[in-house]
């Protein structure tokens, strides 16, 4: 139960009945670090977080605490927190006794057990709840005593399965907050499960992308955000513009791309060859109106669709050569506005297209891609 | 445990158990397993093989004696005759009515509570009951003589009548009951949304509710068909058990404790649970032509 | 919101009102006659056996001579209703503790996992409730015989058990399932065993289950006809039991104390179903259901 300096996970898989969730997994994890697992439903994120729970046994692979091998233990035994989805607090138990169970099952002496919970509740601001059921707690209450419960017995490790995606928009945003605090003033050593790419961006001092059961990317979060390792990251990450594309001319990492009759230049990520089958992606802020004539990326269109999002506007633009933009902009822009586009060469990146997958991804546009 | 190195163990075995979801957990159920086998399957067999081994003649002789003795064999016919008619009865009696009830108001409780009564009461008092309520000098006949409806009193007791009244008492609050909370389980703004699109309560009825109740219908149907299919004490007690109401499990039980011939009592009882899976078989097969998935409500 | 003082919209509600009342009046009129009909024939059925218990002598006259309790000292000497009450509630509480024991787990299991054969498995426990008791209750009554075990005490809790275990299983699988499985994992967490998570965190959920199919079990076995009439001995009879031989030898005996042998099981049957009721939905006792929200 002891504080650890390294957690290792190596080569860990998980199947059920055939059906690979998780395969083989290599991450280390140093004391004190906030990880984030971050993908789409049916990744493999709780999987992972399950297994390193003890909560599903792995199918293949190791998980080392240090040089001690823990996989085969139980979960009561790893000495591990864990905050649900859906709290699952013990209905039955007032508050106190809710946050009170992993130290009473630790069985330490009740003047001491009371006054940790004391200092837990203290911890969440909790102090004129504690002789309720949770039943009568609001969302953001609740959510609350889950934490206080799993890190009242100051677990080497704190495991978040989703913990936000119960809440409102404005209780997510305070909470976060609270997580990020509680990790730093705690010193807790945290692994966050989530699907929410900025949620994982502001909380996460690295971030794990898993798609399809396999690892994508692992990084810091402004690795994440600038430069997604392959197209898919990059669509998780919020690059809501993925065009189709052919390399013209490569020079060094500096791409000319052809897309649906349009030139484009651009960062080449990864192994890319002339003539080759390219996905180009860029950030929807990234694309300028009205930018200076003579850039690169210069294209003119025809605003489509405008939604107002407070300080920006979020638009749908289609070119001349009918390719399907994303952007947010301050500007004011209307349907149907004749507008100018750019983009800096250096926010539009070019991956190569993977050969067999996702080929009914449109030529021009991304609806299919979001 | 046993591998030490940090590289790639093969999947121990517990493990690729547990992946398909075996592990000590299943320990829970070793005893109910060993109950089910103990008192019911190993019975059952016995029971089977018993019935392949008569007191006299060759292993199907028992069989072929309950089928070529026409007393014996018409207990099917008997039985069928009044299990059929009431589960049908009782089921089809509890669709509007339950339907009607669907909703919520006032006295509903009392209702459905009234309504348990007669089966928790079971068949042995309500056939006493029958046999004072319908007698000939009972309250029934009284009423009906008195307001001339009749001449004579009507015979309802001691006959194939006495016995389907009394499936009909406690078999219909069971499917009126069982009927109720399928309907409860149908998400009532489906109905709604038919009526926005303009369906009339007719065609909201028959296009959306009961093609959803269906099922529910077919389940409610066997179980109250087994009700009635196993009549027994009634059969005795307001039947006529010598002659029309002479049902199959009684032709059973006189064979295993009046004349002692339990592999003729078995086969007798293999014949029955036989017939009775059957007409089950053929309502759950037509049962599965309809939509069985979620019905949306909170059943 | 002491601003808001527009009037209720009354008028379209009691139109739409009026016009569903009118469509509704011929099925809604035909409904409720066949349920008052249905209704008074039940209450002719209990009365009629309930007036005459207490009558002195009642020939063809729509009420007895006269009134007497008389039949109740009769009945309870001469059908050893002490007696038989006694082994009623003795058999009553060992099946229902038996079965508990064993299809609670059971129960858990199914509810809570999937592993290869359990369809299997499930249809297996739901046969004896699915099968008539007779069709099996004449064999195993004769393995029981063949053992011992019949014609007496034993025998009948073990026949009775029979459709019970599924009983429990059926009716608990629900009350499980509505236990977020998160919860044990979350116990497990904080560093509860096994053991401690059934006995801290599931026990105390799941008390209105147990209650729940508990009561269910003690109103079917207390019931049950069959399976105890084929197993049991002359003095391991129950209540249900005792008033069929009564019954079905009724020239011995004077109508009347059987009459009130019936009322005196009746009783039995409506105090049990009342404290069903406190515990359980009307519904269930007829069937696995699962509980209507009623707020």
């Amino acid at each position: 139960m002891s504080a650890f300096s390294r957690l290792r996970l190596d080569g860990v898989s998980r199947r059920f009945g055939g059906q690979a969730a998780l395969t083989e997994l290599d991450l280390t994890i140093e004391s004190g670090e906030f990880i984030a697992l971050l993908g789409p439903s049916g990744c493999g994120k709780s999987t992972a977080l399950n297994c390193l729970a003890g909560l599903l046994p792995l199918t293949q692979g190791s998980i080392w605490q240090d040089e001690r091998r823990i996989d085969t233990l139980p979960p009561e035994r790893r000495g591990f927190g864990m905050v649900f989805q859906s709290y699952a607090l013990f209905p039955h138990l007032t508050v106190r006794a809710n946050i009170a169970f992993g130290l009473r099952m630790r069985r330490l002496p009740r003047e001491e057990t009371r006054r940790r919970t004391e200092e837990a509740v203290r911890l969440v601001r909790l102090e004129d709840h504690v002789d309720k059921l949770p039943g009568q707690l609001s969302g953001g209450q609740q959510q609350r005593v889950a934490i206080a419960r799993a890190v009242v017995f100051e677990p080497s490790l704190v495991l978040m399965d989703e913990p936000l995606s119960n809440l409102d928009a404005k209780l997510r945003l305070e909470m976060r907050t609270e997580i990020r605090r509680l990790h730093q003033s705690l010193g807790l050593t945290t692994v966050y499960v989530t699907h929410d790419q900025e949620e994982a961006l502001s909380l996460a001092d690295r971030l794990v992308v898993l798609r399809e059961g396999r690892v994508q990317q692992i990084g810091s979060p402004r690795e994440l955000h600038n430069r997604p390792a392959n197209w898919h990251v990059a669509d998780f990450m919020g690059y809501r513009n993925l065009w189709r594309g052919r390399v013209d001319r490569l020079d060094g990492n500096r791409a000319t791309i052809e897309s649906s009759g349009q030139r484009l230049l651009g960062e080449a990520v990864g192994d890319l060859r002339t003539g080759a089958d390219t996905m180009v992606a860029v950030r929807p802020e990234d694309i300028r109106v009205d930018g200076p004539g003579e850039t690169p990326n210069a294209m003119s269109a025809i605003i489509e669709v405008v939604e107002y999002q407070g300080r920006e506007l979020a638009a749908e633009a289609r070119t001349d050569t009918g390719m399907l933009l994303h952007l947010r902009t301050e500007q004011r822009i209307a349907p149907g506005d004749q507008v100018k586009l750019a983009i800096d060469p250096q926010r539009l990146l070019v991956y190569p297209a993977d050969a067999a997958r996702r080929t009914d991804l449109p030529a021009s546009g991304s609806e299919a891609a979001r | 445990m046993s591998d030490a190195g940090p590289g790639r163990p093969l999947a121990h075995w517990q493990h690729r158990l547990a992946e398909r979801g075996v592990d000590r957990q299943l320990w829970l159920l070793v005893p109910a397993l060993i109950f089910v086998v103990a008192l019911f399957l190993y019975p059952f067999f016995y029971g089977l093989t018993l019935s392949f081994q008569p007191t006299n003649g060759g292993p199907f002789s028992d069989y072929a004696r309950f089928f070529s003795d026409a007393y014996e064999r018409g207990t099917i016919w008997i039985t069928l005759r009044i299990a059929l008619p009431a589960a049908l009865l009782n089921v089809l009696a509890a669709v509007p009515i339950a339907y009607r009830m669907r909703g919520r108001f006032r006295g509903k409780r009392l209702v459905t509570t009234l309504l348990v009564v007669p089966i928790t009461l079971g068949t042995v008092l309500t056939a006493q009951g029958l046999l004072n309520f319908l007698g000939p000098t009972g309250w029934f006949n009284r009423i009906l003589l008195a307001t001339s409806l009749v001449d004579e009193p009507v015979r309802l007791t001691h006959n194939y009548w006495g016995v389907f009244f009394s499936l009909v008492i406690t078999g219909f609050p069971f499917a009126f009951l069982l009927v109720l909370s399928y309907l409860s389980g149908i998400d009532p703004t489906l109905e709604r949304a038919a009526a926005t699109l303009g369906a009339d309560w007719r065609r909201r009825f028959t296009q959306i509710t009961l093609p959803l109740l269906m099922p529910g219908l077919a389940t409610t149907f066997c179980l109250t068909f087994v009700l009635a299919f196993s009549v027994f004490p009634s059969a005795v007690l307001v039947g006529n058990p010598a002659g029309e109401t002479r049902v199959i499990s009684l032709a059973a039980y006189q064979a295993a404790y009046e004349q002692y011939d339990y592999p003729y009592a078995s086969a007798i009882a293999m014949i029955m649970g036989f017939v009775e899976l059957v007409i089950i078989a053929v309502v759950l097969a037509a049962r599965s032509r309809f939509y069985t998935g979620s019905t949306g409500g909170k059943g | 919101m002491a601003t808001t003082t527009e009037a209720p919209p009354t008028r379209p509600s009691t139109t739409t009102e009026r016009r569903r009342r009118i469509t509704a009046r011929p099925a809604a009129w035909i409904v409720w006659g066949v349920v008052i009909f249905f209704f008074l024939n039940l209450l002719g059925v209990v009365a009629s056996v309930l007036v005459s218990s207490f009558g002195q002598r009642w020939f063809d006259t729509w009420l007895p001579d006269g009134y007497t309790t008389r039949w109740y000292g009769r009945a309870w000497d001469e059908f050893a209703l002490l007696q038989v009450i006694t082994v009623t509630l003795q058999v009553s509480v060992l099946v229902v503790g038996l079965s508990l024991l064993i299809g609670v787990p059971a129960a858990y299991v199914l509810a809570r996992r999937s592993f290869p054969g359990k369809r299997v498995i499930f249809l297996v426990f739901l046969l004896p409730i699915l099968m008539p008791p007779i069709t099996y209750g004449i064999p195993l009554a004769t393995v029981l015989y063949k053992f011992g075990l019949a014609g007496n005490m034993s025998g009948v809790v073990l026949a009775n058990l029979v459709p019970s275990v599924p009983f429990v299983i059926l009716t608990m699988t629900p009350f499980i399932e509505q236990i977020d499985p998160r919860m044990e994992s979350a116990a497990r967490m904080c560093g509860a065993g096994l053991r401690t998570v059934f006995l801290r965190v599931l026990t105390p959920l799941l008390v209105p289950g147990i209650l729940a199919s508990a009561i269910l079990v003690l109103v079917r076995t207390v019931g049950m006809f069959e399976l105890t009439f084929l197993t049991a001995g002359p003095d391991s009879q129950t209540l249900v039991v005792a008033l069929y031989y009564s019954m079905s030898a009724s020239g011995i005996r004077a109508q009347q104390s059987v009459d009130a042998m019936a009322v005196i099981y009746t009783s039995m049957m409506l105090v049990l179903l009342v404290v069903a009721l406190r515990y359980v939905n009307p519904t269930q006792l007829v069937a696995r259901v699962k509980d209507e929200p009623e707020h």
